[in-house]
């Protein structure tokens, strides 16, 4: 079985400029969306409280909030979680009140209603520990960024990694403009989900790249315009590209529809990471290569140079 | 050409070999289990233990399906959950307070397993339930104690010197010394300079007024923080122990944080009342005078007017005076070391001003005779050592020596400084997971992985035929050898772990594709069958590295950075990428090349 017997390269490159809109768009609605509404960031980065408890019958969840409220706590935000019977609770973090007071509290409020009320998960996050957790996240997306720049500028050229980078930062941004466009909660596993979707998406870029300079460098092709060279480059690999990412899909889809609650956001990033990945990587990172004005001789040269070196060292 | 030598397929099949080894502990679930062990150090878990909690299980009619001693502790495994609370109770009477007796789960896999270090994985809070508390120590109260024990110890000095001042204050980490007299000043500075190293000094004219203003040097505040945190773990180790959990972790993170995991417990609010609870301890004189008689009705139960009995560690009684002279929180230090003369095993403890002042009274005073030093935890006091006074003793360091041993002289000071926090402590992270939602993630991370699995074998079958189901064999391996490895290396497995392991499978099928493709391109191209399988694994081979690098290069920003959860996702992530590479590669090659590699002349590949 074969999806994909194709005879004739595809033009991609024709249609660069429509897909650089495309592009455009997206992340600046995106963008927009962040700047405006902002992220719906979860407890592991404001700090506060987060409650799970688990009733033997569905709860109101009105009565919940006003046994939350005679606690002082009228913002409390007050959810299904999974199931009917299941119940998240959100408590901002309180002054004066340390957590183990506060989860105590709340959970003695709770029993007075229903005696039989399971405690199944309590997160709290102080506000220090929020907020390092936000900068130590910041701090590893600019260092996987780096990383793979520097990674790629040595295993090929400047032009492949600035390119590779833009695309799949153009990933990064979209991920979580959806996340802020829908308020999904952006929690830590979300971001690992973001970090894991940066690196696997650049290894898309890199299949494509690997086959771009092997292209460049077969006899077939010499001689052949560099965007003719790219169209044939990203329709050789497409069929590897779809195959891959759909295999990576349905082990995310598994989790997206088994892994519950927990892991829901986790594999939705993930999602919406592979589905852009696939975009970013053909559509996005190819087109800026082209205009980042790669050449046959940038192979070249960066394959002459090892000889010369070793050479010259022994 | 497509043709490994021997070695290679041996090579092959001894990792997947060992793989399966590793992984086994996995599949055999666990027991329920009691786990003793000794309170202190000077208490050995040891084959006497063990005959204890043999006769002890056996007087309360319970049989243990073994027991086992390790370096530690004595296991007992038992049957039903029933029995090992029923055995639990048991113990706890018939050993006593120096043991603390813990529930906890055994793996069931065979002895010769556990011998060879192949272990279960290693469950995470959010899998098998539990407490996980960061903690903050209070740094600035740690410098201000120590600075209010400088301000005491100069006034005292001074006075001793007969060297008026007008003023001593302290405020915040620095204090500041007033004099009238320039020529007072400076001699008071020369003193403290000598006797105070620790301290930064300056001296300040102003309007008619001399000061001498000091704080703590760096490294002498960093000696007081490094020691805060010390302490701090000390007695929240202590303290943890009576909690009786199986397996706490108590680690410092970074230069003021403290992580403490409780796995299993579920009674939160006493964990935490627990870890936020004092320990006193308390200097109080023997009462020697009426020896022999009054002790022995104090025994009785008839302990004589003003006085209370106590213990010491080794079980003998103390009678002691109800009045103290000093509390624990005149001692800055306690260090094991030797005596100077008789080079026997000591403690030294450092007084602070008042406290030296304090000691040195009391041991003129009292010559000859004994006091008591107690330790009270949980309104239950202790006698931790009870010496002669054989002199004076001056200047806040008191050396406590005689019939103890090198481990004696470490474990009093341990306790010394452990009875009681250097510095207060807030709970800054609390995340708690209860056993039922553990046992829900594991269920749900298994379940995940295996339809996720079992649809990518399906798919690679129908797409790919038999390089397909080569693949998934490969895949297969890939996985069991990230199992054995994760075990192997006692890595914590998280719910996000979990779902690392599952997008390992969906990643590491990348690289079988990427070679399954090239085979087919290089068949179209028109190479013979040996030659296109030969050129599909070589030329895919730098693409499988570049794009494996790169994923490897977010997986350890990931670890570096992240916290707990997260951090285990990583491992998984990094070490999935590793065995997939070998897995995809090797494995799958040798499967190629085991089943076409023997035929000269190929008609085909089965390869969709």
């Amino acid at each position: 079985m074969e999806f994909f017997r194709l005879k004739k390269d595809i033009p991609f490159m024709r249609h660069a400029r429509l897909f650089n809109i495309i592009s455009l768009i997206t992340f600046l609605v995106a963008v927009g969306s962040l700047a405006t509404k902002g992220l719906n960031l979860g407890v592991d980065f404001t700090g506060g409280t987060v409650m799970e408890v688990s009733y033997a019958q569905p709860p109101e969840l009105e009565r919940i909030r006003e046994s939350m409220a005679k606690l002082g706590f009228a913002e409390a935000s007050v959810q299904n979680f999974g199931t009917a019977r299941d119940v998240l609770i959100r408590l901002p973090v309180k002054e004066g009140l340390t957590s183990a007071q506060l989860s105590e509290q709340a959970l003695a409020a709770l029993r007075k209603d229903a005696p039989n009320v399971e405690m199944r998960r309590v997160e709290f996050v102080g506000p220090q520990v929020g907020k390092e957790l936000f900068e130590n996240g910041a701090l590893a997306l600019l260092f996987v960024s780096l990383g793979i720049v520097a990674y790629l500028a040595l295993r090929f050229e400047w032009k492949f990694g600035v390119a590779a980078i833009i695309a799949n930062l153009h990933d990064v941004i979209i991920i979580v403009g959806v996340f802020s466009l829908f308020q999904w909660e952006f929690s830590l596993p979300v971001l690992a989900a973001v970090l894991a979707i940066l690196g696997y998406s650049v290894n898309e870029s890199v299949v494509v790249f690997d086959r771009v300079r092997e292209c460049f460098r077969a006899r077939q092709y010499r001689g052949v315009a560099v965007p003719e060279v790219l169209n044939a480059a990203i329709t050789q690999t497409i069929s590897r590209t779809i195959i891959t990412h759909g295999s990576t899909q349905m082990m995310v889809l598994a989790m997206l529809f088994f892994g519950g609650e927990t892991l829901f956001y986790f594999a939705l990033a993930l999602t919406i990471g592979i589905c852009f990945g696939i975009y970013s990587s053909v559509l996005v990172a190819s087109p800026i290569v082209m205009y980042l004005g790669v050449s046959r001789e940038d192979m070249i040269r960066v394959e002459a140079k090892p000889d010369n070196d070793s050479g010259a060292v022994v | 050409m497509n043709r490994y030598p021997l070695w290679k397929y041996l090579l092959i099949a001894a990792i997947v070999v060992g793989g399966l080894i590793y992984t086994l502990p996995n599949f055999y679930g666990e027991v329920p289990a009691v786990q003793v062990s000794p309170l202190r150090s000077n208490l050995k878990a040891d084959t006497a233990l063990m005959d204890r909690v043999e006769s002890a299980l056996k007087m309360s009619g319970i049989t243990a399906q073994g027991i086992a001693l390790d370096t530690t502790s004595v296991k007992a495994r038992l049957g039903t959950t029933d029995e090992q609370l029923k055995a639990k109770d048991a113990l706890q009477t018939a050993l006593g307070d120096d043991y603390v007796v813990a529930l906890n789960l055994l793996s069931r896999s065979p002895q010769w397993l556990t011998s060879i270090g192949a272990l279960p994985m290693y469950l995470g809070l959010d899998l098998r339930g539990g407490v996980h508390f960061l903690m903050q120590v209070d740094m600035k109260s740690a410098l201000a104690k120590k600075a209010e024990a400088y301000t005491n110890d100069i006034r005292i000095m001074l006075r001793e010197q007969r060297i008026q001042y007008s003023g001593i204050s302290r405020d915040g980490q620095g204090l500041t010394v007033r004099f009238r007299e320039a020529a007072l000043r400076d001699k008071a500075l020369t003193r403290i300079t000598k006797d105070m190293p620790d301290l930064d000094l300056r001296s300040e004219d102003d309007a008619g007024e001399f000061r001498i203003s000091g704080s703590l040097k760096i490294e002498a505040q960093r000696r007081t923080q490094d020691f805060a945190l010390k302490q701090n773990i000390n007695t929240l180790r202590n303290r943890i122990n009576e909690l009786g959990v199986a397996e706490p972790i108590i680690q410092q993170q970074g230069v003021d944080r403290v992580v403490v995991q409780l796995p299993g417990v579920q009674d939160t609010a006493k964990a935490k009342d627990i870890l936020g609870r004092t320990a006193t301890l308390e200097v109080r004189m023997v009462d020697d005078d009426s020896s022999g008689a009054s002790l022995v009705a104090a025994k009785a139960g008839q302990v004589p007017f003003g006085t209370e009995l106590y213990y010491e560690r080794n079980g003998d009684a103390v009678l002691v005076k109800k009045q103290v002279m000093l509390t624990g929180e005149r001692i800055t230090d306690a260090q094991p070391g030797f005596d100077g003369q008789t080079s026997e095993p000591a403690v030294h403890l450092t007084l602070d001003g008042t406290g030296s002042r304090i000691f040195q009274q009391v041991t003129r005073d009292n010559v000859g005779k004994r006091m008591a030093i107690l330790l009270f935890e949980r309104g239950k006091g202790e006698v931790v050592t009870a010496p002669v006074i054989r002199g004076e003793i001056g200047g806040g360091r008191v050396q406590i020596s005689g019939r103890m041993t090198t481990q004696e002289a470490n474990d009093v000071s341990l306790l010394l400084r452990a009875g009681a926090l250097a510095a207060p402590m807030d709970i800054i992270e609390e995340r708690t997971v209860g056993p039922s939602l553990g046992a829900d993630n594991i269920r749900i991370g298994f379940n995940s992985a295996l339809y996720g699995f079992g649809a990518i074998m399906v798919f690679m079958i129908i797409y790919y035929n038999l390089i397909g189901v080569f693949s998934v064999i490969a895949l297969g391996v890939n996985v069991l050898l990230l199992i054995a490895l994760l075990s192997l290396l006692q890595a914590t497995l998280t719910l996000p772990g979990m779902a690392g392991i599952a997008l390992t499978i969906g990643m590491a099928i990348d690289a079988n594709v990427l070679i399954n493709e090239r085979i087919r391109e290089e068949l179209r191209n028109g190479n013979t069958p040996h030659a296109a399988i030969f050129a599909g694994y070589d030329r895919a081979w730098g693409t499988i590295l570049d794009s494996n690098v790169t994923t490897l290069i977010a997986g350890f920003a990931l670890f570096a950075l992240g916290s707990g959860a997260i951090k285990g996702f990583a491992v998984v992530l990094c070490l999935g990428i590793l065995t997939s590479i070998f897995s995809a590669v090797m494995v799958s090659r040798s499967l190629t090349n085991l089943y076409y590699g023997s035929r000269r002349k190929l008609d085909g590949v089965s390869i969709g």
